[in-house]
């Protein structure tokens, strides 16, 4: 595969930066505060996963980076920077062409990415010439190539089919060839294995985690499911009520959560139990973007909230590359014994 | 929290008369012809109706205050089987007893009582419940219709049901569509409960739930079961949920059963390699940042499922035998069963 024009990174700077992002929605029924001032970093060829319940505020974040949020919803303030160049700031026609080649989105569901009544070969060729001049067997090729990378058997022949004639777990692979095709920089998946039985899945995940490693490709993996962050990310960051709670590498956050948050959630995945006895959980529920409390929004359902946690806490440094927003974090995790 | 109580995994003889019992239950369903392929029939063109074998000549076992995980990919007939269990579809062939009775044989009444008996809690409690309904009128419906309460008691009996579901009494002039999806999941609990069942097939009922509100249901799913003295049936795809609460697992590929045994020999003593491939897929929160296991292939379509043992395709094992001939579900240790030819091999 030919490797597309890639500016030039001032240097140093990783393939994403977002600074303090706040996106808002404007309904009738008040101002929905899905992302609000949440901040993070991915490197090149490294793996984010963003983790949270439903309502979050993930795909918030995803659609926000990629610059697909809709009305009423707009980001209203932050740095969102590609290589050093704020996003934000880019131009509709600019955005375009940036979206699709050096960033790609994977979502849930395949079918947002593909067009039912295009044989798969028109569509990535399309996609191909879409960005760049080249000859037409030259696009081909590189639409093979890719069905190839993400382990489509006999890619030649699977290039005349239509999206209807693929199962599931196939046709998520041809999203994720499509999102391939001009190797981006970043790539922003949402759920892309969670409509998929878990066979399918583990073959998406290995070719993932190849394509990750030999092709320093970046990925912001979008999840509920702790297990499969686990698996395939270097670092996690966890949302809760629009903030991100807690960040930092994958193996430190899964067995020394510092976040009372993250803390019951891993607590309350069933391998994390005995076998038997009853799984920890977290009392009550996801609290309403539309009638949030002053402070801490995990404060109702927190065993460690004390009169302190009526005023917001910071995202804080409580060691290094370890943060939390939190007053009173699990530091009895981080402890050093001697 | 009243739902954290403690409950140990049980075993059980292989003697006892199980509750419910399916002999060589089969289930197919035709895959209606369109118009255009009717007419071509119609004017001699050899046109077949297509068939798929949902469930395949199934047998089936769940002892009393046993809870048995049913686990497989989409479209192995899970759903199938638990909706034929709970009486609520008949079966194309074979036979389903409970307590020891086919229930073909049973007169009306006792016909009735077994099927109030078995009930089903769905993954979607949305599309389960009906929306125009207030829960009151959904959790206390059936008991009425079924003379289990009087209607001067209907009050009492549904905060009694809601409550036991962890609902507050309070919101029970509520519908549907007012209550949080975990909410929803625990109306319809409380509704498959007030009809006081002894058995229940729960079919992903908590697939769709977030983890922390999943630990929730199915900690209530395990106090109910021993303070009701409940028989479980419970669906589900993810296997550290059916290793959590199952004292047994059955295993399924394409509408057959392939592995069944205590659920601790199927997580450390996997006999049949697709369970075993099945195991080794699966994202474990304990493993960091490794290779992901590969199983081969696609799952086959059901309606056009591989000669022999289904799972030759895909099977890294297969040998030509596979390819021709079914393997058959034999013991391969005390209460261990297994489907894989190479099991005679040996
Ligand atoms: N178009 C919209 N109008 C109003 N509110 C919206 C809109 N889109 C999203 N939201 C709100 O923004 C919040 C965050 O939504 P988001 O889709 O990012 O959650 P998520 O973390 O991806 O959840 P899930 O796991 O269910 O996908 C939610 O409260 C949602 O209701
Ligand atoms: N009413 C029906 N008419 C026709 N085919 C059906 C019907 N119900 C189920 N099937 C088919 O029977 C097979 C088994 O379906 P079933 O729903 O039992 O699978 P499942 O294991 O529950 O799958 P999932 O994990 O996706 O819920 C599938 O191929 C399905 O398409
Ligand atoms: S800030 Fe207070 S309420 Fe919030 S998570 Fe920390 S201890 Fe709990
Ligand atoms: S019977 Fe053959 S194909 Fe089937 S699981 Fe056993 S070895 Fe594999
Ligand atoms: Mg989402
Ligand atoms: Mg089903």
């Amino acid at each position: 595969m030919a490797d597309a024009p890639t500016p030039a990174a001032p240097q140093g700077a990783p393939t994403l930066e977002v600074r303090n992002l706040r996106t808002h929605f404007f309904t009738r029924a008040g101002v929905v505060k899905a992302v609000d001032d949440v901040s993070f970093t991915v490197g090149r060829g490294k793996v984010l996963g963003l983790v949270g319940e439903s309502g979050s505020g993930k795909s918030v974040t995803g659609f926000s980076v990629m610059g697909l949020v809709d009305p009423p919803g707009r980001v209203v303030s932050g740095q969102i920077l590609f290589k050093g160049q704020d996003l934000a700031k880019l131009s509709d026609e600019e955005m375009r062409k940036l979206r699709g080649n050096r960033i790609a989105m994977i979502f849930q569901d395949p079918m947002m990415t593909l067009n039912p009544v295009l044989r798969v070969d028109t569509q990535m060729i399309e996609t191909v010439l879409a960005h760049e001049k080249v000859p037409e067997e030259e696009a081909r090729r590189r639409a093979r190539d890719a069905l190839g990378m993400v382990g489509i058997p006999s890619p030649e022949e699977r290039l005349k089919s239509y999206p209807h004639q693929f199962s599931g777990g196939m046709r998520q692979r041809v999203a994720i060839a499509i999102a391939l095709l001009h190797r981006p920089d970043l790539i922003v998946a949402d759920e892309p294995t969670t409509a998929l039985d878990v066979t399918i899945q583990g073959q998406i995940l290995a070719e993932v985690q190849k394509l990750a490693a030999t092709t320093g490709t970046s990925l912001i993996w979008i999840t509920h499911d702790l297990s499969v962050v686990a698996g395939l990310a270097d670092d996690i960051a966890v949302m809760y009520a629009g903030k991100i709670v807690e960040h930092g590498d994958v193996g430190e956050v899964l067995d020394k959560p510092l976040h009372p948050y993250t803390h019951g959630l891993i607590g309350s995945v069933p391998s994390r139990n005995r076998r038997g006895e009853p799984l920890r959980q977290i009392p009550g529920m996801t609290p309403s973007l539309l009638s949030l409390a002053p402070g801490c929004a995990f404060r109702a359902r927190c065993p460690r909230a004390a009169a302190d946690c009526v005023e917001m806490p910071e995202l804080h440094p409580w060691r290094p590359d370890r943060l939390a927003r939190c007053h009173h974090p699990h530091l009895e995790n981080v402890e050093q014994v001697a | 929290m009243s739902d954290a109580m403690e409950f140990a995994p049980r075993s059980f003889t292989e003697a006892e008369t199980p509750m419910v019992e399916l002999k060589g239950v089969s289930r197919r369903f035709s895959k209606k012809l369109d118009i255009a392929a009717k007419l071509a029939r119609r004017l001699g063109v050899d046109v077949k109706e297509e068939i798929v074998h949902a469930v395949d000549k199934v047998d089936l076992r769940v002892r009393k205050g046993e809870v048995v995980g049913l686990v497989g990919e989409s479209g192995c007939g899970k759903s199938t089987l638990g909706r034929i269990v709970a009486g609520i579809l008949p079966q194309s062939d074979g036979h389903v007893f409970w307590n020891g009775q086919d229930v073909e044989s049973l007169p009306g009444e006792a016909a009735r009582n077994a099927k109030l008996k078995r009930q089903m809690i769905f993954q979607d409690p949305y599309a389960s419940l009906n929306p125009r309904m207030r829960v009151a009128d959904i959790v206390g419906e059936a008991p009425l219709v079924h003379g289990l309460v009087r209607r001067g008691d209907f009050d009492d009996y549904v905060d009694e049901q809601m409550r036991r579901a962890g609902l507050d009494p309070n919101f029970k002039r509520r519908y549907p569509h007012q209550f949080s999806g975990g909410q929803r999941q625990r109306i319809g609990i409380a509704r498959a409960l007030a009809v006081q069942p002894e058995f229940i097939v729960c079919d992903e009922a908590v697939a769709a739930l977030d983890v922390s509100i999943q630990a929730q249901i199915l900690n209530l799913f395990m106090r109910l079961r021993r303070e009701l003295d409940l028989t479980y049936l419970f669906i589900s795809h993810d296997l550290g949920v059916v290793e959590h609460l199952s004292d047994r697992v059955v295993i399924m590929y394409l509408g057959r059963v392939v592995e069944e045994a205590p659920t601790e020999t199927i997580f450390r003593r996997a006999n049949h390699p697709y369970t075993r491939s099945l195991l080794d897929s699966v994202p474990r929160i304990e493993n960091r940042k490794r290779a992901f296991a590969v199983v081969k292939g696609e799952i086959p379509s059901p309606l056009n499922p591989p000669s022999g043992c289904h799972f030759h395709p895909r099977c890294p094992l297969a040998f030509d035998r596979c390819r021709v001939e079914v393997p058959k579900l034999k013991d391969v240790s005390a209460g261990h069963r297994s489907a894989c030819h190479l099991n005679d091999a040996a």
